[in-house]
Formats: structure tokens, C-alpha cells, sequence
């Protein structure tokens, strides 16, 4: 094969192959995709993530929380993730139309989080965790974040309102208190987010008694527990 | 065979004439400093990823270790060891290898040294502030592409400025007879650009919406592996093993072979990634049908490597290079035979998402192409720079750490992976109960991962000792630990 020529073509031509295959195709196919808007309730889903949430996601990003988390679940009966409760439904393209970036993830050194949103959205229980997981989940290997809290002196007020209830050997020493920044809040606003059980038509909810009127009401990715929209004044 | 075809076949010369020497060590001389520096640059990246991956490797069964600061949390330092040894030591070790080899099949002595060591400043410093970008919370968490928007233009220059001299060189080249390495080279060469500005634009600069990315994120991460180093290391073994043992490779239609049909179908591999994933179908199925295809390719190289060995094994007791190199092979056959397999949907459904997936990628980028990597810096540093390795206990304690450090690691981890997520599939058990059965895997590995840190250090060892020697008096003639008993390799093409 002495053929310079022959060889550059050729060196050339299977890579635009699947240049084309798996990266233009699939633009073309799903760059186009819309939210889903449900017929009787005219809610739209997906929807952007608020402030709050979004600014979480990029402590997520840039914690690198995607090495051992993934974001996808796989179909029925396919893997344990539906049996574990990791979601009511596999996800779909549809789902993370407004992810930037988007974090499948290739690891689950810890549980998956398409739907943790709708498994915990407490506050306390995540802020706890993400100080140190060793208080919510003994034995957990996921590592703790204490550099998004701050340890503050307890001032002449009394302890602050958002200092975290921690109990020995957790508690700081007498007179300190632990107290979320802001990157803390905002990243257990992006973990409450975390909800795909809408019905869609490509994925459907197997509806089981019970909870068959679930779906659509949750499907703003607004946390579980927010409160209610004031009424007008 | 006629002479010309053998020749083809076979990097060592068939006469051996004086002017042929003559020009080889002025080859080898031209090199020296060009590809000095790339070596020395990536061994100093590999001191670090080194580093960085024992911190990552403790994390993972210590999750308090180190956790107080920001810049070294798990999903920090984990990407940075990925991008250290990625970019800075294999990817700099290639480069080395590429212009090293580049030179003595094109026949040319290396021109505008300026250009590479250009390159290889940019190289350097683009990885330098992608890596601390990642540290500092900029990291895109799209994995193998970790380094920030900010970085990527520099390496990217670097890489044009390579990629543009390597293709001058070829087109100049005195020896108009192709050589199977160079098919190799030339196209890791053409493809990574590709790749990796089409990523860049896709995913940082302009990025495409939802699950594209993932797409487009698989695509490239996959055939880094695949259309960079695994081109760039099969050359190496295509010209070392020959080279070494003085025969010629088993089969030129073999290799042909091997060649087309991993250009073919390695390119479609890559959204085996996202078995179950959510994109269609249709996307995940082309990538499986081509994973398994990669048979013919992995064959292909397989028997041509290992029958061109078959019968020369105890030379592997002589020459540092070959053993690096055989070994290299060996895990390329398994590491693309695990890789085949776990594509598979109904493996994948059991070791996708686990520790199985990493000790693989350890298989392949470690045991396939840093051995391969070291074998070829143990031929071509002594050439290069005209002094002898100055311990062979040194090189032997690199080589068996290596071996039992990789065996250590990829083992055990590849079978905590299945154990893992068998576990996992089964909805019963609780989740803490699973990370729980993980944790010895992960104590060990991280036992293996300092056998490893062991051995390079050896390693390092002798290359500062041999350093201090290049800065001292002219010795002699390079010779014996590096080829073994053989005189005729040494001076082959
Ligand atoms: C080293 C791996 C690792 C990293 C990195 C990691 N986690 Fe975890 N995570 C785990 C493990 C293991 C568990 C299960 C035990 C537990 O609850 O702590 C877990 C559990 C969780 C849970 C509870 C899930 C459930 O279903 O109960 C949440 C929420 C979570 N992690 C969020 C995060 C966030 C946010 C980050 C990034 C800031 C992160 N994790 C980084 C390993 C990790």
C-alpha cells in the first residue's frame, strides 16, 4: 500500500462516516425536538430550570458530582433501575432538552438522580448529607463538602436560623455553629429539581392504583414542597 | 518473496550497508532534542497523574481524605488525573514516538526542530491551565473533555502545529516504500484534529442541545481511544517487534486488513456508551453491531503480533523494549476482547456504571498503550541521545512493578465490577450494601495503584540518571540491554 493519495482518502472517508452516522444524524434527528405540552393541562414539559436550580447545577458541574452519579434511567427490565425506584419510567431525549451540559454520567459508585427530586426533596436531610454523609448514611463513601458551609461563631443573637441541627461527633466544637453558603442552598435546589414522571408519549408511566393522578402536577421540575404560590394580594 | 515486498514487510534492512548507518544516526541525532523534550515533558505529567490518581484511588475507600479542600475533592481530582495522564504523559509519549518514527521510516532527519519545540511549549501550557482551570471548579464534566473553554485553543494549536510538520515530513520523505506504521501514524495523525475540533465546537463553543451532546461527547471520547492512541501504539509494535526480534512481520495482507477494517468500524463504536441510554435505538445498535465487528480488526492484529513473536520468546529476557512491548500487545488482544464484550447489551446491563468499566480503560490505556509507550522510550532514548541505560535493575524493577501493579489492578476491579452490579441489578439489596461489597476492590487498588507509582519512579529514576550522563562526557556506542543478543537490529533501517 504505497498509494499516498489512496491512503489519505481513505483515512479521511471512514472518518466522515460516522462523523455524519453519529454526530450530524443525531442533531438532525434531535435538535429539533420540543417540550411535550399535555393536552388537558396545557403544561409544558420540560421546562428550563429556575435560578436557583440552574446556578446548582453548575456546583454540580463543577464538583464533578457526574463520577459517581448518573442521570438516566434505564429501560423496564433492563438492570435494577426501575425495581430500585430510580424512576417510574426509562428517560428519553425528551428529558433533557434544557441541560447544559448534559450529565448522564458513566458511574454509579453512588445511587442514580434522574428522579431524587421526587425520593427526597428534604432540605435539612441534603444539607446534612452534603456536610457529611456519614451523618445520613453511615458507611456512605461519598465524600463530604464541608467547604460549602461555614463555620461561624455562635453571636450574641443565638445560633442562626439555617445553622444545621448537628449532633456529636458532628457538632463543631461549644460557641460554633455550621452554617450553609450559598452554593449549598443552591445545589439541594438543583437536587430537589430532579423529576422526569411525566407522561410522555415516547415513555410512558405504567399507572399503578394509587398514584395514577401523579404525574403532570410535578412536571415543572420545581421542588417537591415548595410552597404553594401565594395567593394575590 | 521479492526484495521490494520484504523490505515493505520488514523496518530492519535486508543489506545492511555503512551509509545506511551513516544517515540513521544522523536521523537519530536530528531527533534528539525534538523528542527530548516530549518524553521528558509527559514522564513529568505521568510523576503527576501518578500522583493524582493514588489521591483519587484513597478517596474513593477514605472519603475524608483531603476533604476539606475545594480544589481537591473527588470529582476534581479524578478528572485531573484522567487529563494528566491523557494529555500530558500518553499523548506527549505519542507525539515523541510519532516524530521519532515519522523520521526514520520517511527517511528524513527531523526538519525545524523550532516548530516541535514550539508545540511542545503550547502543549504544555494549554494542559497546565486546563488542568488547574479543573482544579478551580472549571471543569465541564464532559468526560475526556474536561479542561475548560479557556485551555483548549492553546493544545489545539500545539497539536496543528504538529499534525502540519508531520505531514511536511511525509511528503518529503526519501523512502517511498510505505511501511505499515506509517498507515498508523498518518491517520492518528489526520484524525484527531477532526475529532477533537468537532467536539470542541460541539460540545464548548457552540453546544448542541440535550442527549446530542452525549452523542457527540461518546463519539469523540471513544475514538481518542481508538483513532489516536491505538493507531499511534499498533505502530509502534508494528515497527518494534520486528525490529527487535530481526524478522519480518507474518503477513502484509494481515495487516492491510487490520488496518481498513479498524478504520471502518472503530469509528462507530462509540455510543456503546449509553446502552439503555436515552437516544434512539438505532444510534446504540450501530455502536454494538460495530463494537463486535472490531473482531476482524482485533484478529487481524492479534495474529499478526503474536505468530511474528511466536518462537522469539526468550529474547523477551534480553531486551527491556520488547518485553514493554509484547506485553503491550497481549493486553491490546484482551483489553478490545473485554471491550467487544461489554458492549453487549446483555453484559453491559451488568457492568456498565460499575468499577468494571474503569479497570477496562486501565487494560487498554495502560497495560495496551503506556507499555507500549515505555518499551518504545526504552529503544529510542538510547538512540537519541547516544548513552547507555545506566541500570538494568532499575529497568527490571520498572517493568515487573508495572506487570504486577497492572495485573493487580485490572483483575480484581474488572471482577468487583460484575459482582457490583449484579448487585445492583438485584433491587433487594440496599444500595450502602453494594458500595460496601466494592470497598475491598477498592483498598486493593489502591495497593496497586502504588506498585504502579513504584515502578514509575524506577523508572524516573533512571532516566535522570541517564540525564546526568547525556550532560556528562560521550560513552559508547549504545548496545546490548537495549535489543538483546541481536547486533542486527540495532543497525536496521
Ligand atoms: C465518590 C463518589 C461520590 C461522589 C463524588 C458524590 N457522591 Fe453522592 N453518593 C455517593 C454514594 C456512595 C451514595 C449512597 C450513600 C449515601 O447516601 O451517601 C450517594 C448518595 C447521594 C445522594 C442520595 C441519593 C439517594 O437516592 O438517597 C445524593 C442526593 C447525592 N449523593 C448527591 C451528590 C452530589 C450533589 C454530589 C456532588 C457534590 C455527590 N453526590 C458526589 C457517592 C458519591
Amino acid at each position: 500500500m504505497n498509494y499516498g493519495p489512496l491512503l489519505f482518502l481513505g483515512i479521511l472517508f471512514t472518518l466522515a462516516s460516522s462523523w455524519v452516522g453519529l454526530v450530524l444524524m443525531p442533531n438532525r434527528q434531535l435538535g429539533t425536538l420540543t417540550p411535550h405540552v399535555n393536552a388537558t393541562t396545557s403544561a409544558i414539559y420540560p421546562a428550563a430550570r429556575a435560578g436557583e436550580a440552574q446556578q446548582g447545577a453548575e456546583t454540580y458541574r463543577s464538583l464533578g458530582c457526574i463520577y459517581c452519579h448518573s442521570q438516566q434511567v434505564r429501560p423496564e427490565g433492563f438492570g435494577g433501575d426501575i425495581a430500585r425506584g430510580w424512576g417510574k419510567r426509562r428517560t428519553v431525549s425528551r428529558d433533557y432538552l434544557f441541560d447544559k451540559p448534559v450529565q448522564l454520567g458513566t458511574s454509579r459508585t453512588g445511587p442514580d438522580l434522574t428522579n431524587f427530586g421526587e425520593r427526597n426533596g428534604a432540605v435539612d436531610w441534603n444539607l446534612k448529607h452534603l456536610y457529611n454523609p456519614q451523618i445520613t448514611s453511615p458507611g456512605s463513601i461519598m465524600p463530604a463538602y464541608p467547604f460549602l458551609f461555614e463555620k461561624r461563631r455562635i453571636g450574641k443573637n443565638g445560633a442562626s436560623t439555617n445553622a444545621l441541627a448537628l449532633i456529636a461527633p458532628f457538632a463543631p466544637e461549644a460557641g460554633y455553629e455550621i452554617v450553609p453558603k450559598m452554593e449549598a442552598l443552591q445545589l439541594v435546589e438543583y437536587l430537589r429539581s430532579l423529576k422526569t414522571s411525566v407522561d410522555l408519549p415516547e415513555a410512558s408511566i405504567k399507572k399503578t392504583e394509587g398514584d395514577a393522578a401523579a404525574p403532570d402536577a410535578s412536571a415543572t421540575n420545581a421542588p417537591t414542597g415548595a410552597p404553594a404560590p401565594a395567593p394575590a394580594k | 518473496m521479492s526484495v521490494p515486498a520484504l523490505k515493505a514487510l520488514f523496518p530492519g534492512d535486508v543489506q545492511d550497508t555503512a551509509g545506511r548507518r551513516a544517515q540513521l544516526a544522523e536521523i537519530d541525532a536530528s531527533c534528539r532534542w525534538p523528542v527530548l523534550y516530549f518524553f521528558l515533558s509527559g514522564l513529568g505529567w505521568l510523576l503527576l497523574g501518578t500522583l493524582l490518581a493514588l489521591v483519587t484511588s484513597m478517596k474513593l475507600h477514605l472519603p475524608d481524605f483531603l476533604a476539606e479542600s475545594s480544589w481537591l475533592t473527588f470529582g476534581r481530582v479524578r478528572p485531573a488525573h484522567l487529563n494528566t495522564v491523557i494529555y500530558g504523559f500518553a499523548s506527549q509519549s505519542a507525539i515523541g514516538v510519532c516524530i521519532w518514527l515519522m523520521c526514520r521510516l520517511c527517511r528524513v532527519p527531523l526538519m525545524a526542530a523550532g516548530i516541535i519545540l514550539a508545540a511542545n511549549v503550547f502543549w504544555n501550557l494549554g494542559l497546565t491551565v486546563g488542568v488547574v482551570g479543573i482544579l478551580v471548579g472549571d471543569s465541564t464534566a464532559i468526560e475526556w473533555l474536561e479542561m475548560p473553554a479557556y485551555a483548549t485553543p492553546i493544545l489545539f494549536f500545539s497539536y496543528a502545529l504538529i499534525a502540519v510538520w508531520a505531514i511536511i515530513t511525509f511528503r518529503l520523505r526519501r523512502e517511498k516504500q510505505l511501511y505499515v506504521s506509517q498507515w498508523y501514524l498518518l491517520a492518528a495523525l489526520l484524525w484527531f484534529p477532526w475529532l477533537y475540533s468537532t467536539a470542541q465546537i460541539m460540545l464548548l463553543i457552540q453546544p448542541v442541545r440535550g442527549v446530542v451532546q452525549a452523542a457527540v461527547n461518546w463519539w469523540f471520547a471513544h475514538n481518542v481511544l481508538g483513532l489516536w492512541f491505538t493507531p499511534i501504539g499498533l505502530a509502534a509494535i508494528y515497527y518494534f517487534i520486528p525490529k527487535v526480534i530481526g524478522r519480518p512481520i507474518r503477513s502484509y495482507y494481515l495487516s492491510v486488513l487490520g488496518f481498513w477494517s479498524l478504520a471502518l468500524f472503530y469509528n462507530w463504536n462509540g455510543l456503546h456508551h449509553l446502552v439503555g441510554g436515552p437516544l434512539p435505538a438505532w444510534m446504540i445498535t450501530i455502536s454494538v453491531v460495530a463494537s463486535v465487528m472490531m473482531l476482524i480488526p482485533v484478529i487481524a492484529v492479534a495474529i499478526n503480533h503474536h505468530y511474528t513473536m511466536w518462537g522469539h520468546f526468550h529474547k523477551l529476557r534480553y531486551s527491556p523494549t520488547l518485553r514493554f512491548i509484547v506485553v503491550g500487545a497481549m493486553c491490546y488482544t484482551l483489553t478490545s476482547l473485554q471491550g467487544v464484550a461489554s458492549a453487549l447489551r446483555s453484559v453491559s446491563e451488568v457492568t456498565h456504571f460499575t468499577h468494571h468499566t474503569i479497570a477496562h480503560a486501565h487494560l487498554g490505556m495502560y497495560g495496551f498503550f503506556t507499555m507500549v509507550m515505555f518499551g518504545s522510550i526504552y529503544y529510542i532514548f538510547p538512540r537519541i541521545t547516544l548513552r547507555e541505560w545506566p541500570s538494568q535493575s532499575l529497568i527490571s524493577a520498572h517493568f515487573w512493578a508495572c506487570l504486577l501493579g497492572l495485573v493487580l489492578y485490572v483483575v480484581p476491579l474488572s471482577y468487583a465490577g460484575v459482582l457490583q452490579g449484579l448487585a445492583m441489578n438485584t433491587a433487594e439489596i440496599p444500595f450502602l450494601k453494594v458500595v460496601a461489597g466494592t470497598l475491598p476492590f477498592l483498598q486493593l487498588r489502591t495497593l496497586a495503584g502504588l506498585i504502579l507509582a513504584a515502578g514509575h519512579v524506577a523508572f524516573f529514576a533512571n532516566i535522570v540518571w541517564m540525564l546526568c550522563r547525556v550532560l556528562g562526557p560521550y560513552q559508547q556506542p549504545v548496545r546490548m540491554i537495549l535489543t538483546g543478543t541481536q547486533q542486527t537490529a540495532v543497525a536496521g533501517k
